[in-house]
């Protein structure tokens, strides 16, 4: 009877500590987006996400932060659809071009984890240097670059997830009809692992609009909206920090504000892959 | 004029050989193209490495790697490069962060794994990927708003109050903006990357093994203990070690609440300067000053170096644990 409380005592300690695991981090993140929505939502006008910066917008004068928030759409899609036009070739033949066991492909998929865990702030200073040395200032297109670089691990991570799981003898009936490797590649994998893929792209999405370091040295920070893709251009993480870090209150309430919409953006950018992934899913073979 | 039934079977003949060269051809080359672009994440990585290397090599071939390493001033117009307080910094954030993240982050996951039911899990899952989702600047204005004060007023005074012996809980800084704030929001930052690792290597382990655990009599937890942990133990370390990977390279977050003081630190409330920080702050704008942009660049690859090195530590723990299971 005793050695039955004791194990049953031991079972109580450690549901306890898991309920409070979870509660704390639940509640972390509770806190987190009340701390930003409080803040956010008094500073967030309409001015904020139609303007841009007008004159004297860094003592509090009038404006908004339509620059950042273009500019940070731009810097990820382009950084996405870079990174996606590389990602999808390369995980297609890590899958089915390269024998999955061999060592090339043990190599190639070890590297991708070493590139997935390369600091962004790494990549900003390699994409910085790679700037230099191309005569280039800091712009839209080094951004984009130096994005895609971040971004391409991530993608490529996330796509080889999806065809690992993919059912073999999905592949192998194609190959057994006569087709060949890149006619199954693209008309029987491909569609099969479309939801996986816009997670995937949406997954890097997400990342790249909110990552700051990567872009702190290479896409510079303008107040106009960018033109072209030589433009320095501003990003929202960018004008959060900026921003907060003016002695002005009110310039710093807008800093919440831009965390705000960042945070918004990043969210619906999650709940939109959910919901395409979900829906695209009903088309594929389970 | 109608053709003879040979000339028709030969027509759809040459056709269909036609079609298939053309197969073939597209063949050959998506094999060719497939391979080549494949090779694309090993030559970044080799790039990178290079550039880094070369863009360092003027401070590495004037200092020694040793004083630079373990150094501990740092004036770069006085042409002295110490690294040490930003190693330190770098260290005393990470180490602290993990303690706080990893044994939160592994129970979440055994709850996850072990104990949810699967509506429950429907529920939390997507609260742990919000968490992961948030940019590491949000992260950051939360510390400054919410974890600096709090240190600063509650913790920070408390802790001085009840440890006045313990160095570690004493400082000269009265901001706030500490290691421990930096600890603490990376350690929020790390808990959901930490889970989705330590729940996935968990999840492989069969059902059977839990049943014939449970129909022994076991309780749920000396199931999770004897049958569980032996079996995922080293693909718990493999995600503890890339947690702390990515804590280590974290960059924007921890610069915002961590003091940013080049001071090798003694106490959890001591301000700190993480390398990735130096980096942030400093990049871009020194080129006038002899050697500061190459030493910026070495201490990226110090990071870089790091990473690797944790990487390859992770792959290791995981291929034991994974050796021992199929044995």
């Amino acid at each position: 009877m005793k050695r039955m409380t004791r194990r049953h005592l031991e079972e109580l300690i450690a549901q306890g500590l898991m309920f409070l695991s979870l509660a704390l981090v639940a509640g972390s993140l509770g806190w987190i987006l009340f701390t930003i929505i409080q803040r956010g939502a008094p500073a967030l006008t309409w001015d904020m996400i139609t303007k841009t910066p007008k004159g004297g917008f860094y003592m509090g004068k009038e404006g908004g932060v339509l620059n950042a928030i273009l500019g940070s759409l731009y810097l990820a899609l382009g950084g996405t659809v870079a990174a996606l036009v590389f990602s999808l070739p390369i995980s297609l033949g890590l899958n089915i071009y390269i024998p999955r066991k061999s060592r090339w492909a043990l190599l190639v998929r070890s590297l991708l984890d070493v590139l997935w865990g390369i600091p962004s702030i790494v990549y900003g200073a390699f994409g910085f240097t790679l700037m230099l040395a191309l005569g280039m200032r800091a712009s839209l297109l080094a951004g984009i670059i130096t994005l895609a670089f971040v971004e391409l691990p991530i993608m490529v991570r996330a796509m080889d997830e999806v065809l690992r799981r993919m059912p073999r003898d999905l592949e192998n009936a194609s190959y057994a009809m006569g087709a060949t490797r890149i006619e199954t590649a693209l008309r029987v994998v491909l569609p099969q692992m479309l939801p996986g893929l816009v997670t995937a792209v949406m997954l890097a999405f997400g990342r790249g609009i909110g990552d700051a370091a990567s872009v702190l040295f290479t896409a510079g920070y303008t107040d106009r909206i960018p033109t072209s893709l030589m433009d320095p251009t501003a990003s929202l993480p960018l004008a959060v920090f900026f921003q907060l870090s003016m002695p002005y209150p009110e310039v710093q309430k807008r800093a919440y504000a831009a965390a705000l919409i960042l945070t918004i953006l990043v969210l619906l950018v999650s709940f939109l892959s959910r919901w395409i992934s979900a829906r695209l899913s009903r088309y594929s073979i389970k | 004029m109608v053709k003879s039934p040979e000339k028709v079977e030969d027509d759809h003949a040459r056709e269909a050989g036609k079609v298939l060269a053309s197969r073939q051809r597209a063949e050959r080359r998506a094999s060719f193209e497939f391979r080549a672009l494949s090779t694309l994440p090993a030559a970044l990585f080799v790039v990178i490495l290079i550039v880094l290397l070369v863009r360092a090599w003027p401070i590495l071939q004037q200092k020694s790697l040793v004083g630079l390493l373990l150094g501990d001033v740092w004036r770069p117009s006085e042409g002295q490069f110490g690294f040490l307080p930003f190693i330190a910094g770098s260290l005393w954030v990470t180490v602290l962060a993990m303690i706080f993240a990893a044994p939160v982050s592994i129970l979440c996951a055994i709850f996850l794994s072990e104990y949810a039911r699967p509506t429950t899990k429907a529920l939390i899952k997507p609260l742990i990927d919000i968490l992961a989702a948030i940019p590491s600047v949000v992260y950051g204005l939360w510390g400054v708003l919410v974890i600096v004060p709090w240190v600063q007023q509650s913790v920070g005074p408390a802790l001085g109050r009840w440890f006045p012996f313990l160095p570690l809980f004493n400082s000269s800084n009265p901001t706030g903006y500490s290691i421990l704030s930096g600890a603490l929001v990376l350690a929020v930052m790390v808990v959901p990357f930490i889970i989705a690792i330590s729940y996935e290597v968990m999840r492989t382990v069969p059902r059977g093994y839990h049943e014939a655990s449970l129909a022994v009599g076991a309780t749920r937890w000396q199931t999770v203990r004897y049958v569980v942990f032996p079996r995922v133990a080293g693909g718990l370390i493999a995600g503890v070690v890339l947690g702390t990977s990515r804590a280590f390279g974290e960059t924007m977050a921890v610069l915002m609440v961590v003091g940013n003081n080049p001071i090798i630190p003694h106490s959890i409330f001591d301000a700190a300067y993480p390398l990735t920080a130096l980096i942030a702050n400093n990049y871009g704008e020194m080129m006038s000053i002899p050697l500061y942009d190459s030493a910026l660049l070495a201490s990226a690859l110090l990071l870089m170096l790091i990473v690797l090195l944790f990487n390859v530590f992770a792959a290791l723990a995981l291929r034991r644990a994974t050796a021992r299971e199929q044995a």
